[in-house]
């Protein structure tokens, strides 16, 4: 059973649902990132997406696209990023998963990139320009080694292929709530809820929604129908704020928020 | 073998009816009185074109049903836009099998574009170089001006078909741009293009074309601000949009189907060469050269000929400065494969993935990645890939336009420079075919800076 396994059969038996938050890794640098992982977890959120920044990402909104340059001006190299999180991993509690463009895993090695991974003590991965249809490599790969290759449904997937994507992914299925770049939304189009609905009757994997959530009202209406809730822009937005604002003051103003968040979600039940 | 089957239905109706130059369907021409030299023309057309859709030759075959070209290809996009490619392939199919599609296509290629593009005679440039025989495919004499228009008005009809009312483009030179306005005027569609501040910059002509023709010009201003830019903001665009919205790429790179739709709506290039070629010099060319960014004039071009193993493809990237990283936009010539833009190719990419920066003065081949086909023909070894210098570039338009009265994009003159270079160790028999892919006119002030550039 991998730790994401283990996590959320832990919070289904609890009846709790998982807050999962995004970061940018070296954003504004590595030191940051660890410290913004610890008080992440610290604050009780439980799992972590590291984004390995991208000079092309085209899923992405602004504010990551942002992050992405800031961390990529820097000349930060793979290379760094995983022994960063290698040594912030195992003395977490909450599984880490990267959120990695395809180019990078290719060019770094598909067979190579999943046993650092699984080394460095991260739970899985997440790559969200390998459609279900290029996956099969990459997913035989990460099976054997244990790591989770986790697939994403979208508005635009027709349904007998969402329950397709379900079959292959792993460790959880990522819902992504709208049909657009990642990114804040004030309004999430009303199907929404429907949709996790439908889907949480074709599969027993845990479904996190993410894509334009950011506020409290998001997470009261969200967290019902999913297992957990993926938040990245939000607080890629707030980390940004380390480039003029005292470390420890960002450290707290991302706690606050994720605790606010974490306390809409238990209110909820 | 499926796949095979399935492709080798599909596209020779649509080679067949788009050979056509006339409006008419290839029966209705035959059957005209007093057109004799012409159907004689379409017949012979009509032959080579089975030829190529029964011929064993695998590479003419490709793409595969999942869009690889040998290992080359595929579709690497986010989940959100599997549904729109699978969409855009399926009305592609169908609209192959369709004659009304391809009869007004051939019409508007004609009567619209002003099809064919004449094949000629270079006679004084040849002199010049004291060899072979130039010839020059003159995709720059059709409308807007370069051979962008074959494709966008094939979109612009799959986009009617596909019931979309609004088209999203990138562009680099702007010839692309003011290729998809013109046919979204023609079609009433709402057009929006994306272009980096750097290409907005140095072909300012074309952006103000654009916008006569109605169209809105956004300017990217992340990255390099060039094309792989431009790209990256119509693929975010077309994340939020794809229900309503279709993306006309402009060149043969992209997730499947792309490479695939643009290379045939592109291929009537090479067609009309055969055909006048055999007109003009009583046989096919000896050689073919086309420039190659992300390579669509040059796919075009070189598809036709593939299976005509004896006419040698040459491919020629920009090589800009020197050969040192950054400095050029040669990934055929310097890269390696990876995966960008939808698409595994050859491509500029760092060791972690990242891709490079680029340069060549030229916008429209100012780009780190290149199409899979060409990934594919470059390592099956039937085209062969060079470079050519930006100042090489820049010698070979002054020669044309002074020998010839000939203003070339600065695209085309890498083309025309290694056709110079290669006419020189050729004897007089030999015959050049070069795709002049689009006219120079939107170079005129770029040029004029990069000459005081190297005056200072």
């Amino acid at each position: 059973m991998s730790k994401i396994d283990q996590l959320f059969s832990n919070l289904r038996r609890e009846k709790r649902k998982a807050l999962m938050p995004f970061v940018t890794a070296g954003d504004p640098d590595l030191a940051f990132t660890a410290d913004v992982l610890r008080e992440l977890v610290g604050r009780g959120c439980h799992l972590c997406e590291v984004g390995i920044p991208y000079s092309d990402p085209i899923a992405d909104g602004p504010v990551i696209q942002a992050s992405y340059t800031r961390a990529l001006a820097h000349k930060i190299k793979l290379a760094d990023i995983l022994e960063t999180l290698g040594g912030v991993a195992p003395k977490m509690e909450a599984p880490l998963v990267t959120m990695v463009s395809y180019a990078i895993v290719y060019r770094h090695g598909l067979e190579k990139y999943a046993d650092e991974v699984q080394q460095r003590g991260l739970a899985g991965l997440i790559v969200p320009d390998l459609p279900v249809e290029e996956s099969a490599q990459l997913a035989a790969i990460c099976r054997r080694s244990d790591v989770s290759l986790i697939q994403l449904v979208t508005p635009t997937t027709p349904r007998e292929r969402a329950v397709r994507i379900a079959e292959t992914s792993t460790g959880f299925l990522y819902y992504v709530s709208v049909a657009g770049i990642t990114g804040e939304r004030t309004q999430l189009p009303p199907e929404l809820v429907d949709n996790v609905g439908w889907l949480r009757t074709q599969t027993d994997l845990p479904i996190c929604i993410g894509f334009g959530i950011s506020k409290p009202e998001h997470v009261k209406l969200l967290a019902p129908v999913a297992d957990g809730l993926i938040v990245g822009s939000a607080i890629v937005r707030r980390i940004a704020a380390a480039a003029d604002e005292p470390r420890e003051k960002v450290l707290r103003d991302v706690g606050d928020y994720v605790a606010e968040l974490l306390a809409a979600m238990t209110n909820d039940e | 073998m499926i796949a095979f089957a399935a492709i080798s239905v599909q596209l020779p109706l649509f080679l067949y009816s788009l050979s056509v130059f006339s409006v008419s369907s290839v029966s209705s021409v035959v059957n005209l009185p007093g057109l004799d030299s012409h159907a004689i023309a379409v017949e012979n057309q009509r032959k080579e074109l089975y030829h190529l859709m029964t011929s064993a030759n695998a590479m003419t075959q490709v793409p595969d049903a999942a869009g690889r070209f040998g290992a080359f290809g595929g579709r690497y996009v986010p989940e959100t836009l599997v549904r729109a490619l699978d969409e855009l392939g399926s009305e592609y199919d169908k609209a192959c099998q369709d004659a009304a599609f391809q009869s007004e296509l051939a019409s508007l290629l004609k009567h619209y574009v002003g099809r064919p593009s004449p094949l000629y005679h270079a006679k004084r440039l040849s002199n010049e170089c004291g060899g072979a025989q130039i010839w020059l495919k003159r995709e720059d004499l059709n409308h807007t001006g370069s051979h962008k228009i074959n494709n966008t008005l094939g979109q612009g009809l799959l986009t009617l078909r596909m019931g979309k009312q609004r088209v999203i483009a990138e562009t680099g030179a702007g010839q692309h741009g003011v290729a998809t306005a013109t046919a979204c005027a023609h079609f009433g569609l709402e057009c929006v293009v994306y272009m980096g501040e750097e290409d907005i910059r140095r072909q300012a002509p074309n952006v103000f074309s654009m916008k006569l023709l109605g169209a809105e010009v956004r300017p990217v201003s992340s990255g390099s601000r060039t094309l792989r830019d431009a790209i990256n903001e119509a693929m975010r665009d077309w994340m939020a949009s794809v229900e309503t919205t279709h993306y006309i790429l402009g060149s043969v790179v992209g997730p499947h189907p792309f490479p695939r739709i643009v290379r045939d709506f592109q291929s009537v290039i090479g067609r009309e060469t055969i055909q006048q070629s055999r007109e003009q010099l009583g046989r096919l060319p000896d050689t073919i050269v086309a420039c190659v960014g992300g390579g669509s004039n040059a796919a075009g071009m070189f598809y036709p000929f593939i299976e005509h193993a004896n006419v040698a493809l040459v491919g020629v990237e920009a090589g800009g400065r020197s050969a040192k990283p950054g400095d050029h936009a040669a990934p055929l010539s310097h890269g390696r494969p990876g995966v960008l833009h939808g698409s595994y190719s050859y491509v500029m990419q760092d060791d972690d993935g990242q891709t490079c920066d680029v340069h060549s003065m030229s916008a429209g081949l100012d780009y780190p990645g290149v199409g899979p086909e060409h990934s594919y023909w470059k390592d099956t070894g039937r085209v062969t890939y060079t470079n050519c210098l930006d100042k090489e570039a820049l010698a070979a338009f002054d020669a044309l336009a002074k020998s010839e009265g000939i203003l070339a994009a600065l695209e085309s003159s890498h083309a025309v420079a290694k056709a110079m270079d290669l006419a020189r160790s050729k004897p007089n028999e030999h015959a050049i075919v070069v795709c002049l892919s689009g006219r120079g006119d939107k170079d005129a002030a770029e040029i004029a800076r990069l000459r005081s550039q190297h005056a200072e």
